[in-house]
């Protein structure tokens, strides 16, 4: 045993800065879910919408021509739209923060009406202070989220140093965090384990499927996500949400944070 | 289908034809149903594969008009078993003499009015269900408890339900409850292009993206009578090493969690994730996702400077595994703890590094070589003592080669094209495969006459190692139980579907 004290000893200390310090490269190169710069958008293309498997881009009839829609909460990031796209109207981003309190913020709005400011919940300071406990179930993912959810306990971004705890029972957690679609065999175990749960409790949606659904939302056996079954607090898209964008969306409930998305636009 | 050689038979001759098979030393590897044309007549398909380097070969028994019914073959070839109640639940054809004739892939209480798989059921309809007692081993005897642990389990593991019948600490006998992440994936497939297919293959696994996709991309490709160009194949070969790399490094990290090693723990979880940036820097995807596409791959990579970061890693995990194997606690909880037989390990179908813990030798790199493994030295690390440490000591041995694959294909990787466009494939049929870091998969993709696909079937590792993993269990004990379950490696997404 003396080998691994020494090992640790010898390894130092691995943890990221962020999110303490400002330290934007904690997640380098990777590709988060696309930017929409509508002025370079083409009427009556659908390039974009043909190739979109989850059909987070759709068109709608506006006045004469068709206009794009665009909601990030059924985006999958698999990056078809911005190599399809003639006009680079979609491009590859590394805008991975996506957490949102509400479901809206993740549909892009043409008129980026100023967003009333998110009210501080204080319910949830006055509850837990600066510290939360977690209970995660998984109901029906790719196991793509359990990855990288695996990866917060890692030394690298080492989650407890932010107060931020998993729990094995229901019956301590503040927050039921859920990933997949919700199968037709998970939806009750999903129930009963909310019910478990003292309040106040929250609920977060992490990961595509649980948003909307996603790649693997509807058909025989799967739910369009926890809407509609469980209260959503927190929607985090992303297939999967990098550990960053999950610590983010964690800060951003406990008001830690601030949201980044409004109205589907991302500010840097 | 293109990519093996096929004989048709009546069902009446399908038995003697397994029987012949495996005689003369071939393994059954899957089965399947679909129902090929409007009348609803459906046609069950058996994979097997002979010796190294010979094509697979598949029997086609196509079922009389009206006819669902077959007889069962799980009794003289154990490992068909989860194949015949899967076909029961998802396609509606009954198995006679079927030793466990329970559900299997659909729950109890799930009733639908037309089998899921039949081209009939509407795509969007939900399954009717309302939840049922399940069909359990009976137990009789005061002093056995029995103990259903999951599907919500301690931790944030994937949704699995296992049922232990024990006195004090003996496991007298353990009942997995798997297929609570049954999505339906495969039915997902149908009507699908396949250019948006290879999105759902990376999904049906997150932590095997390349690897189902690379099977998906290689079983269109066969249908299609694509050649590929040979930089996307030294590309493929790289990607595929490096989600290898990720997921053995993620394994190791996990073992040492169970076997309470916690700066084991830390460093394991660690290294997986310096690979998983890499992912990032070098692809844009910790996942190595949005690349594969059949034809190739969908853009270049620049990987002149990946060599230099894996070399500076790789001492880190040279020095990791000599410390794990001199660590004597933790060999201790290892060393002998759930052994496999390699007649088990033959019969159950076991697959990957497990079966080769238990002395098999067979990798589908070596024996089927696709993309560019034909160009690299492939040695198959073999392990007897079928037990954790020899599952453990065979993933050391493959992050080994994996880092010198990739490293020897960075070096000589050619120049030209990454992708080319796929042939004609109305109607065509293709099988791929892929040995990924949990064993093989296999996808067999049949496309309609407007070149969407009709229906594809997902072999993954983990369906053929979850079948076997409870033989390493009945009668041992509780103690052991995590440590032997993180030894096998199984994710549950890839089984469920």
């Amino acid at each position: 045993m003396p080998i691994w004290t020494l090992y640790g000893l010898k390894r130092g200390i691995a943890t990221t800065a962020w999110p303490g310090k400002d330290n934007g490269e904690v997640q380098p190169g990777v590709l988060g879910l696309p930017r929409f710069e509508s002025d370079r958008c083409q009427e009556n293309c659908r390039a974009c919408a043909d190739v979109c498997l989850p059909g987070a881009i759709g068109i709608e009839a506006a006045h004469e021509a068709e206009r794009l829609t665009l909601d990030y909460g059924k985006c999958i990031g698999c990056q078809l739209c911005t190599e399809s796209c003639p006009n680079g109207a979609l491009l590859k981003s590394e805008d991975w923060a996506f957490g949102v309190r509400r479901r809206e913020d993740l549909v892009w709005a043409e008129a980026l009406a100023s967003q009333p400011a998110q009210e501080l919940t204080r319910n949830i300071q006055r509850c837990f202070g600066r510290s939360l406990h977690i209970r995660h179930v998984d109901a029906g993912s790719c196991n793509g989220c359990e990855s990288e959810l695996q990866a917060l306990n890692n030394p690298y971004y080492n989650l407890h140093r932010l107060g931020i705890f998993f729990t094995p029972s229901p019956r301590f957690a503040d927050l039921l965090l859920v990933t997949g679609s919700v199968t037709y065999a998970m939806r009750e175990p999903l129930l009963e384990t909310y019910n478990a749960m003292p309040e106040p409790r929250w609920v977060m949606a992490m990961g595509t499927c649980a948003v909307s659904g996603g790649a693997t939302g509807g058909g025989y056996s799967c739910a369009n996500g926890v809407e509609g079954i469980l209260p959503v607090d927190v929607y985090v898209p992303g297939c999967p949400p990098n550990p960053a964008a999950m610590i983010h969306a964690l800060l951003l409930l406990l008001n830690r944070a601030a949201q980044l998305v409004h109205g589907g636009y991302y500010a840097k | 289908m293109r990519g093996t050689v096929e004989r048709v038979l009546d069902a009446q001759e399908i038995p003697q034809a397994c029987e012949r098979l495996v005689a003369e030393g071939a393994r059954l590897q899957m089965a399947y149903a679909w129902f090929p044309e409007a009348d609803g007549s459906a046609e069950v398909i058996y994979l097997a594969a002979r010796g190294p380097h010979e094509p697979f070969l598949l029997l086609r028994c196509r079922l009389p008009q009206g006819s669902r019914q077959l007889e069962s073959m799980a009794t003289r070839f154990p490992l068909l078993g989860w194949y015949e109640r899967e076909i029961q639940d998802l396609c509606g054809i009954s198995f006679q003499g079927l030793p466990e004739p329970h559900p299997l892939v659909l729950h109890e209480g799930a009733h639908p009015s037309v089998p899921p798989l039949d081209p009939r059921y509407p795509k969007d309809e939900p399954l009717p269900f309302v939840s049922e007692p399940w069909d359990l081993p009976p137990m009789e005897g005061n002093d056995v408890q029995v103990l259903p642990f999951g599907p919500v389990r301690a931790d944030v593991v994937e949704s699995a339900q296992i049922v232990f019948y024990y006195i004090g600490e003996a496991i007298l006998h353990c009942h997995p409850r798997l297929f609570f992440k049954h999505r339906g994936m495969e039915k997902r497939f149908e009507g699908l292009t396949p250019d948006l297919g290879v999105l759902l293959a990376e999904r049906v696994s997150g932590v095997d993206s390349v690897a189902h996709s690379l099977a998906f991309c290689q079983a269109v490709e066969a249908a299609s009578q694509c050649e590929i160009p040979q930089r996307s194949r030294y590309l493929r070969t790289i990607l595929a090493e490096l989600e290898r790399l990720y997921n053995h490094l993620h394994y190791f990290g996990h073992l040492c969690h169970t076997t309470t090693l916690k700066v084991g723990e830390a460093q394991g979880k660690l290294l997986e994730e310096q690979c998983k940036q890499l992912n990032g820097v070098f692809t844009g995807s910790r996942f190595l996702r949005g690349l594969l596409r059949p034809g190739g791959l969908r853009r270049d990579l620049d990987l002149r400077a990946l060599p230099a970061r894996l070399r500076a890693l790789e001492p880190q995990i040279e020095d990791y595994m000599a410390a794990m194997e001199a660590t004597n606690s933790h060999l201790d909880r290892l060393i002998t703890t759930g052994h496999l037989s390699r007649q088990t390990a033959f019969d159950e179908g076991a697959s990957g590094p497990i079966k080769r813990a238990s002395g098999i030798g067979r990798d589908l790199r070596h024996d089927h070589p696709y993309a560019a493994y034909d160009r690299f030295a492939m040695e198959i690390p073999v392990r007897a003592e079928g037990d954790a440490h020899a599952r453990a000591q065979i993933r050391m041995e493959e992050i080994r080669k994996s880092i010198a694959i990739v490293l020897a294909a960075v070096e000589s990787l050619p120049g030209g094209p990454v992708g080319t466009e796929i042939g004609e494939h109305a109607r065509a049929e293709g099988l791929g495969w892929c040995e990924g870091s949990r064993g093989s998969i296999y996808y067999c993709v049949h496309f309609d006459e407007t070149g969407r696909f009709r229906r594809v079937k997902v072999k993954s590792a983990s369906f053929s190692n979850w079948r076997v993993f409870p033989f390493t269990v009945h009668d041992t004990n509780m103690m052991d139980y995590a440590i032997n379950e993180a030894s096998f490696g199984l994710t549950m997404a890839a089984c469920d579907r």
